[in-house]
């Protein structure tokens, strides 16, 4: 019986019981002086729990657990010298077992009797019913396959029984105890309660899942190339090895990658941030409501378009500008390339503006009304207020800000992937092409990937650097902002 | 009493004071250079927006158009079926020759012999005028009726895309002819079709319906939108019901200990950790560790559903906390329990606000590439997928691949597509504007 017959047979048993306990609930007998607990929709809801939930976890749980008991019990009645050859070919020895084990459903009897004599060509019996056999198969292979089928068949059919079995008795367990006095209610907003528990630790469980699942893939990446060359080489050139060459992998030095992702990021922050803060302070302290009113959404449009736009607008309009205006001043050889530092930094410095300027002017109208009017009423000016007054007020809370915004700017992928180039070197010329941690990321990652191979998996070596950086600054931001809050709170 | 002398012996009439400079030119001087700069920074701002809307669009409107030809092509059973063997072999139609039949007919329409000895380089540049998805355009029309075999059928079939983009002036025909794609020959054939208005550029409705493909002409983004659209139903069913139940435990329910300030920061965090980093914990956890197919929508769904929980939750957060607690007291006052408080009467009061949330939420997701391309959607996909397990992309990962070719008829399919899902991003954030304005309630 397949997975889905089976949840649904559930899913009818749980409406059913649904149905039934709601209306039992609302036909009870009135009792003098005894007042109805729950409403008759608990009583039925309580019934569906019961009906579905623990036949669900019971099934799923069997799933999940019976093809590790079922590889384990065929692997051990294979015999002893299969067994004890060797370790790699385990998984090969037992894809084979499994695939005939699935073929032979779909063999008539007569050729089930042939494969059983040993007489038959397996592959070739095989092929002819559209089953794809690796090898030709050994004569072990057929008992532990026929021992797989029969095993796997009572484990579908048991797993479905004993679900089934289990929603009725839920069922009648909660059709069973229907009183006035059965405090359905309680039951059905515990149940609730857990779900909303579980619901709010998904986010602790991605964060897990990120932390363990890059640590592993690092640790692995780490047996075979040193911390140290990691951390502290200056040259990145992961040579792709070839297949069985063993030993020659290349090397995976960090910092030209850190460098360029870190210049990146400063030539984009020294654009946005004083283009973000003073349009921030323009629109607080200047601007008109109507002025306001439009400019403000204006430009959290430009927050609103996704990064592959921009990196494609740095590729096609902005890398070529910048290198026919160098070329037009230098008279001839350009001194910046289409794809390089000043390109990628520029792009990224236009998708900050928006989140350089909301997160300050946030900032800027958290500090009290107070200060601001007081400062006017002293006789200073409108910019010296903001000078001498808000900036020093909202300063922690601006720091924040920029940090946050640093990260995402450390962390940012499609604009640097189309306009910063992939050369890893070490250069401090802006207009040299430079690459960055996220570039090799995607580099590494797409196309062929083998999860043993260093070339694989540096790219979680990366990414957990990466993480810790952003972290870092995240947790940073996060609790200076908060700090500050509490100030004028 | 003595009388104050009015007028002491010797006193001066009262002057003013000189005025102290107080710098205040110099003040105002500085106020008015401030209030610039702000404008500046603004006017940089706005620029750069229009700068690149306005690129995007001038390269991409006309992606839209697709120069079509009309032909009456002759279905010639001496060329689709020479041996007569049709009703026997199946294959014979499928494998029929069907780039000759719309040559032929453009032979016709132009009053070029194609039997006559000597014009094969003639030819040659005549097939190149059409598209060769023509084969698969007349197969289709031949396979769901072999009747039409034998007879003449008027068919609007693409022109190549050299061709496409020399009508549409994209093309610089001052280049010596040796060094250009489209040769005088051609542009010559194509001044006389244009001019009896058998050339035409009409609605190009193949880039929201075609495949993949390497041809600029016969590609299109039907894989990516089904894709995307797979994506946003699985994160609108998973982080919405998700989110919304988080983030009522953590408004309503949750006890202020370490654990649950623990799951804040978490989440905080979350909503700033960078979207690659989600694309690696699906490589890692979906693809590898679970077994699911890569390049798979499915995939691809839950790992934006991962990357969207955080502006959901934020998001619903705020706007249960903007409910006010009066509702909360009279719900319980007269005698609702905690739950049914909740879900009877603060969330339907939310629910503007946590849609609002949703649809900018959903928006993040369906521009967002970078996690895409790590779990494999970049990939050819010529075929619909039929389900979420099937190998689809992306809108956002068709427009990086589309970025990467090198034919001129991509740079302008690259915009086309940007239009696209800008547009779409427009109406999704529009709808978000529109729910806060309609029913956004203010206590």
């Amino acid at each position: 019986m397949s997975v889905s017959w089976v949840l649904a047979i559930i899913l009818v048993i749980g409406v059913v019981a649904f149905m039934v306990a709601r209306l039992r609930a609302a036909r009870l007998e009135p009792q003098a002086g005894v007042k109805q607990h729950s409403l008759p929709g608990y009583h039925g809801s309580y019934a569906l729990i019961l009906a579905i939930f623990p036949a669900v976890v019971f099934f799923g749980i069997w799933k999940a657990a019976s093809p590790v008991y079922i590889d384990s019990a065929v692997w051990r009645s294979l015999p002893e010298q299969v067994r004890s050859a060797s370790d790699v070919n385990r998984s090969l020895t037992m894809g084979t077992i499994y695939t005939i084990g699935d073929g032979m459903r779909r063999l008539t009897p007569a050729e089930l009797d042939q494969v059983r004599s040993g007489q038959a060509d397996l592959k070739a019996l095989f092929a002819s019913r559209g089953v794809a056999l690796a090898s030709s198969g050994e004569p072990y292979m057929i008992p532990a396959a026929e021992n797989y089928r029969s095993m796997s068949d009572s484990s579908s059919l048991w797993s479905a029984v004993g679900a089934i079995l289990l929603s009725l008795a839920g069922a009648w367990l909660g059709l069973s105890g229907i009183t006035l006095r059965r405090r359905a209610r309680n039951n059905v907003e515990r149940v609730m309660l857990w779900g909303l528990i579980a619901a709010s630790t998904v986010a602790i469980l991605t964060t897990v899942g990120i932390v363990l699942s890059m640590l592993f893939q690092t640790l692995t990446f780490f047996q075979s190339v040193p911390l140290s060359n990691f951390f502290f080489g200056t040259v990145w050139d992961p040579r792709f090895a070839a297949a069985g060459s063993g030993g020659a992998t290349g090397q995976f030095g960090l910092i030209p990658l850190l460098a360029g992702t870190l210049y990146i990021a400063l030539v984009a922050m020294l654009f946005a941030v004083p283009v973000g803060l003073f349009a921030a302070i323009y629109m607080s302290e200047y601007a008109s409501r109507k002025v306001r009113s439009v400019v403000k959404p204006v430009l959290e449009v430009l927050a609103g378009i996704p990064t592959i736009v921009y990196g494609i607008f740095a590729l096609v309009t902005v890398g070529p500008l910048l290198r026919d205006i160098s070329a037009a001043l230098s008279g001839g050889q350009p001194f910046i390339m289409a794809q390089s530092v000043l390109t990628a930094g520029l792009v990224m410095g236009i998708m900050l503006i928006p989140f350089v300027s909301s997160l300050s002017d946030d900032i800027i109208s958290s500090v009290p009304r107070s200060l601001h009017d007081g400062s006017l009423g002293l006789g200073a000016t409108r910019s010296e207020t903001v000078r001498n007054v808000i900036l020093p007020a909202a300063l922690p809370g601006i720091v924040g800000a920029l940090l946050l915004t640093a990260s995402r700017a450390i962390g940012e992928t499609m604009i640097v992937v189309l306009a910063a180039g992939v050369a890893a070197r070490l250069t401090f010329n802006p207009g040299e092409a430079m690459t960055t941690i996220t570039v090799k990321i995607v580099n590494q990652l797409t196309g062929d990937l083998e999860f043993t191979s260093p070339q694989t998996l540096v790219a979680f070596a990366l990414g957990i650097t990466l993480f810790v950086i952003t972290l870092g600054m995240n947790v940073l931001a996060l609790y200076i902002v908060r700090k500050y809050r509490e100030q004028y709170e | 009493m003595t009388d104050i002398p009015f007028h002491q012996a010797g006193a001066t009439d009262a002057v003013a004071p000189p005025r102290r400079d107080i710098g205040i030119k110099r003040r105002y001087r500085a106020e008015r250079r401030f209030r610039l700069y702000g404008l500046i920074a603004i006017g940089i701002g706005i620029f750069f927006l229009a700068a690149l809307l306005f690129t995007v669009i001038r390269g991409g409107y006309t992606a839209f158009w697709q120069t079509s030809i009309n032909l009456a092509v002759s279905f010639d059973p001496d060329v689709i079926d020479a041996d007569g063997k049709r009703d026997s072999d199946p294959n014979v139609l499928a494998t029929a020759n069907y780039p000759l039949l719309a040559r032929n007919a453009l032979a016709t329409k132009l009053g070029i012999d194609v039997d006559a000895e000597g014009n094969r380089a003639e030819l040659r540049l005549l097939s190149g005028m059409i598209s060769q998805g023509v084969r698969t355009q007349l197969r289709d029309m031949v396979l769901a009726d072999p009747s039409i075999i034998g007879t003449t059928q008027n068919v609007w079939v693409l022109a190549a895309a050299d061709v496409d983009s020399a009508h549409k002036g994209q093309i610089d025909l001052a280049v010596p002819e040796s060094r250009r794609k489209v040769k005088d020959t051609q542009l010559g054939w194509m001044k006389t079709l244009t001019a009896d208005g058998t050339m035409v550029e009409r609605f190009n409705r193949g880039l929201f319906t075609f495949g993949a493909s390497s041809r600029p002409e016969t590609a299109g983004m039907g894989v990516a939108l089904i894709g995307s659209l797979y994506m946003m139903l699985i994160v609108l069913v998973l982080a919405l019901p998700i989110g919304v139940a988080a983030s009522i435990y953590l408004e309503e329910f949750a006890p202020k200990n370490r654990w649950t300030d623990l799951i804040e920061v978490n989440i905080n965090n979350l909503a700033a950790v960078p979207s690659i980093v989600f694309g690696l914990l699906g490589l890692a956890v979906f693809v590898n560790f679970a077994g699911l197919p890569r390049s798979a929508s499915l995939v691809g769904g839950l790992v934006l559903t991962l990357m969207t929980l955080p502006t959901i939750i934020i998001a619903t957060r705020a706007a249960l906390k903007a409910v006010p607690p009066s509702i909360r007291s009279g719900a319980l006052g007269i005698g609702a329990s905690r739950m049914q408080t909740v879900f009877h009467h603060v969330l339907p009061l939310a629910a503007p606000g946590i849609l609002t949330g949703t649809i900018i939420g959903l928006a993040q997701a369906l521009g967002e590439t970078a996690p895409l391309l790590l779990i494999g959607m970049v990939a050819f996909v010529a075929d619909y997928p039929a389900t979420p397990l099937d190998p689809a992309t992306a809108l956002p990962v068709q427009i990086y691949m589309w970025a990467n070719e090198a034919e001129r008829a991509f740079v302008e399919r690259t915009s086309g597509a940007i239009i696209i899902l800008l547009l779409f991003l427009a109406a999704m954030n529009l709808a978000a504007i529109l729910l806060r304005r309609r029913f956004e309630r203010r206590w």
